[in-house]
């Protein structure tokens, strides 16, 4: 389909803007003219040019609203609607953020009530809203890390980080000049005990640790993984980007994480938008909280306010206050499922999750036999192995089928990894239906193997040049030739 | 309220099918001695007729002003109604990022579309898929700089807004970089003799904003050769999108990474969040920027397509060795940008020229008015700096009569006692200006 700027044509418009309704005089008289711009280079479109594009673009997108999206590590669970519409409230997106306190009661009360509840609910001593997202939240506490030994005048270099860990772990601990040495994962999926213990110097500031990690496993042995960072004075971090496998039925401050980072946007229903905006709260222990971002909802009385009072900030991580929106919406569903609606939201997503498991073992490689939590991992190997078909082409055949496809190659210590989040706002039905497309299809790679290869072949494109893209980089349209 | 559709007989089955006896079971690799016993304590269960209540009730906690005189890193803009009708889409808000490329056609489509635009806009050749927002933008900048040159200085001009320096500063102070603010001259714009004299061969950047928080348009010909001088990056920001349709893109006056806030193109104030970061930078920095690319290819039979591209430069690829953490980005915000920018298109001249009118019709009024005054001389665009007896008592009196106020820069600069920053959108007509005047002028 053409671009927007292919479909405009001069002297179009779908705005109008209103009459000048003061005194003014030309700009030129009050600006240097050589500061400002010659001409304004966007497309020129009718109202019905626009909306009829950005129809079409959509028609060309999949969201979880048009069928399955089990997305391995992104909880792609239903968004409420009402969460929309709590949001769209003008109280609550009209208000700049500079209004002053007693404009605002409702909107410091939310986030003040928002941050009570994620306390109880994780058994955290007290959580900052501040991140934008869950890579922010997690350089928010690696931050606070550092922040943490500096004060106590050590000097700690080092952090460790499961071989199972999301990308970010490494690259936040990278951002704030950590060296980040790589924990082996052990026979069954969890951390290698002895080599954490070997790992684990003074020179170590703490474990990042996804839990349940990347494969779907809980810690098992967490009580002595927390042991041991402990004992050397380090600090137990969790990346709480798996939490939607654990709510009601384990609070990680009660095991021992001194420190960990949510996504509103995987385990409080926020929709994922594309890709943003989601908010990454961190939640500390009590004797971190001094090292929170400023500024704080504080309450006086019956009064809400912001405060900067705190001198061992590490300081802002963004400006205002976090995604607010997000927050509103993340907020309303905590409200509308209380502890007994989260609990039964991990119990269905692992049930979710360990069904899938059960009906696809005799077709794909398990990448450890056992027991998960909310999302289970294979592996394509033994289609790779026996019919040169790859996770690739799995993941492009099930598009055809109507699915949208697992997270693959990651985590990537399993080979040709496919993994799978159901959530638990799918049924059984739907969860039926997925796996016989999976079945379909490891038949297909038996039977047809080049039908899968060339999949996908239902969707408006096929497969794209991904090296041309990367080799000629076209990230702008240069316009006419 | 309950979103799962698990039936008993489905919950059995499926727990059958598993070869466990219980949901309990499914938890059993949580050690026994972290098990809950009892349910989280959080506030009872409401239907959704009773959440609607209470939010409702919760959203009227707060003060819907008769209008806004603040303007600091949030405009209050008119957002045409196709903005919403288009991002309230389901197929858009409901999508991850679009990492499957043959289903994602329609916001990949869009992101590059919109890193065109903002290309344009900013007159730089390339500009990614958005960051958390323009303070974050310009802190990845920062790194972006000292890991480039391999420089450990930071400069930033000390009217930078406050919150954007103090961001900067804690990704600095996370890289072990020194950050050093510059001061600003008698014109409110940049000092350049402090500069040349602070820059040196380890300064990596020198990072300004334009127009500055005090609504100032720097000179950036002024700026350019002192910063490029010793090789440093110029990294150009704003806090105000729509300036960018009337002012001289900064790509075209020398800066090598231009970033900003993003919010007055299709966003709604929301009290702060979400917002956009725009990044756009040179042609040699493509593969280091942070954040999401989208990029043209074409697909096996040789069909326009777009994929996320150069995808070696993120974590989820290069992990400790990427160029930044960032992953989640704000992609349905920069998707109400783009709606926004298409609708406006050459009009997007005409609006900036509006905000420009009304704003130096409240400047002239309130600048009239006994012992009011204007310390900067430097042209503005929609923001400007007044000097009055007591600008708490005057914020105190509009608040009165449902006004967000002016910010009060003492807060900030410890110099400017008596300063306030005010802003007038095209959202304040005439008589809403006037009537902000009159409250002023009463003011004793």
């Amino acid at each position: 389909m053409d671009l927007i700027f292919e479909k405009s044509r001069t002297g179009r418009t779908a705005s109008d803007i209103p009459s000048v309704d003061v005194p003014s005089i030309p700009l030129e008289g009050l600006i240097d003219e050589e500061l400002l711009r010659k001409d304004v280079d966007l497309p020129e479109v009718s109202e019905l040019d626009l909306v009829r594009h950005f129809t079409e673009l959509s028609r060309r997108n999949f969201g979880v609203d048009l069928g399955f999206y089990p997305l391995g590590s992104c909880t792609m669970k239903y968004n409420p609607k009402i969460n929309e519409e709590a949001a769209r409230l003008p109280g609550f997106t009209e208000l700049h953020p500079y209004a002053p306190a007693s404009f605002t009661q409702g909107n410091l009360e939310l986030m003040y009530e928002l941050r009570l509840m994620l306390c109880e609910l994780f058994g955290m001593a007290d959580f900052t809203l501040q991140p934008a997202a869950g890579a922010q939240g997690e350089l928010t506490g690696i931050m606070i890390c550092k922040k943490y030994f500096e004060k106590k005048g050590e000097k700690r270099t080092r952090i460790l980080i499961p071989d199972a860990a999301h990308g970010t772990n490494p690259a936040s601990g990278a951002l704030c000049g950590f060296e980040t040495v790589t924990i082996p994962s052990n026979g069954e999926g969890g951390v290698d005990i002895a080599a954490l213990r070997e790992a684990m110097t003074e020179a170590v500031a703490g474990l990042m640790l996804t839990n349940p990690n990347t494969l779907g496993f809980f810690e098992k042995n967490i009580g002595e993984v927390a042991r041991i960072v402990h004992d050397r004075g380090g600090l137990l971090y969790c990346d709480g980007a798996n939490a939607n496998a654990f709510l009601g039925r384990t609070r990680p401050g009660d095991i021992g994480f001194d420190l960990i980072q949510l996504n509103l946007h995987k385990t409080f229903s926020t929709p994922h938008g594309c890709g943003g905006p989601g908010s990454g709260p961190v939640g500390v222990r009590e004797d971190l909280a001094r090292f929170l971002p400023v500024p704080r909802v504080i309450r006086d009385q019956d009064r809400y306010r912001f405060s900067e009072d705190y001198p061992d900030t590490i300081g802002r991580v963004k400006a205002f206050y976090g995604n607010f929106n997000v927050m509103v919406k993340a907020y309303t569903y905590l409200k509308l499922l209380g502890g007994e609606g989260l609990k039964r939201t991990s119990d269905m997503a692992v049930l979710n999750a360990n069904y899938i498991k059960a009906r696809l073992s005799p077709y794909y490689d398990l990448a450890y036999d056992r027991m998960c939590m909310h999302e289970c991992v294979f592996s394509g190997s033994r289609q790779v192995r026996s019919h040169e078909v790859h996770t690739l082409d799995i993941a492009k055949r099930l598009l055809d089928y109507g699915f949208h496809p697992p997270t693959i190659y990651f985590p990537m210590i399993v080979p040709e990894a496919i993994m799978i989040e159901p959530t638990e706002t799918e049924s059984k039905e739907t969860l039926d239906a997925f796996c016989e497309a999976m079945i379909a299809i490891a038949r297909e790679a038996e039977e047809n193997p080049a039908q899968v290869r060339g999949a996908p072949c239902t969707t408006p494109v096929r497969r794209l040049d991904e090296v041309l893209a990367a080799r000629k980089p076209n990230v702008s349209w240069p316009g006419e030739k | 309220m309950d979103y799962t559709p698990h039936t008993p007989d489905d919950i059995a089955t499926m727990l059958q099918t598993i070869g466990v006896a219980s949901l309990d079971e499914l938890f059993s690799d949580i050690p026994e001695a972290y098990r809950l016993k009892n349910l989280p304590d959080l506030p009872a269960p409401l239907s959704e007729q009773e959440g609607w209540r209470h939010m409702v009730h919760l959203a009227a906690q707060n003060t819907l002003p008769a209008m806004t005189l603040m303007g600091a890193g949030a405009y209050h803009h008119y957002i045409p109604a196709v903005v919403g009708h288009i991002v309230g889409r389901s197929e858009f808000y409901t999508a991850y990022t679009p990492y499957q490329a043959e289903i994602s056609q329609g916001i990949l489509q869009a992101i590059y579309e919109y890193q065109t635009m903002i290309a344009r806009l900013t007159g730089m050749p390339v500009a990614n898929a958005s960051m958390y927002d323009g303070a974050s933008a310009m802190a990845e900048g920062a790194v972006l700089a000292g890991k480039t040159l391999n420089r450990d200085r930071i400069l930033i001009a000390r009217s930078v807004h406050p919150e954007y320096r103090r961001v900067v500063a804690t990704y600095c102070a996370a890289n072990g970089y020194t950050l050093l603010e510059i001061p600003y001259s008698a014109t409110g714009r940049l000092d350049t003799a402090a500069l040349a004299q602070a820059i040196d061969g380890q300064a990596a950047a020198v990072c300004i904003q334009s127009p500055n928080f005090f609504g100032i348009i720097e000179d950036l010909r002024d700026i350019e050769p002192v910063a490029h001088a010793t090789g440093a990056f110029l990294i150009s920001g704003f806090t105000e999108a729509t300036s960018l349709g009337l002012l001289k893109p900064a790509g075209e006056l020398g800066a090598d990474i231009v970033c900003g806030e993003g919010q007055g193109f299709g966003n709604p104030m929301n009290y702060g969040g979400p917002f956009l970061g725009i990044f756009a930078a040179t042609e040699k920095l493509l593969r280091k920027i942070p954040g999401r690319l989208s990029g043209m290819t074409v697909d096996l039979d040789g069909k326009r397509g777009f994929v996320l591209t150069l995808q070696a430069r993120e974590q989820h690829i290069r992990r400790e060795k990427a160029t930044s953490n960032i992953c989640t980005n704000e992609a349905l915000c920069a998707l109400a940008a783009s709606v926004h920018l298409v609708s406006l298109g050459k009009n997007l001249r005409k609006l900036a020229e509006l905000n420009v009118h009304k704003a130096r019709y409240l400047k002239g009024k309130l600048s009239a008015l006994a012992d009011w005054d204007l310390p900067f001389t430097a042209p503005v665009y929609n923001e400007f700096v007044l000097s009055c007896p007591d600008p708490e008592k005057v914020n105190a009196a509009w608040q009165e009569a449902g006004i967000v106020g002016g910010y009060t820069l003492e807060k900030d600069y410890p110099e400017r006692k008596n300063d306030l920053l005010l802003c007038a959108t095209e959202m304040l007509g005439r008589a809403d200006i006037d009537r902000a005047v009159a409250i002023a002028a009463e003011v004793r």
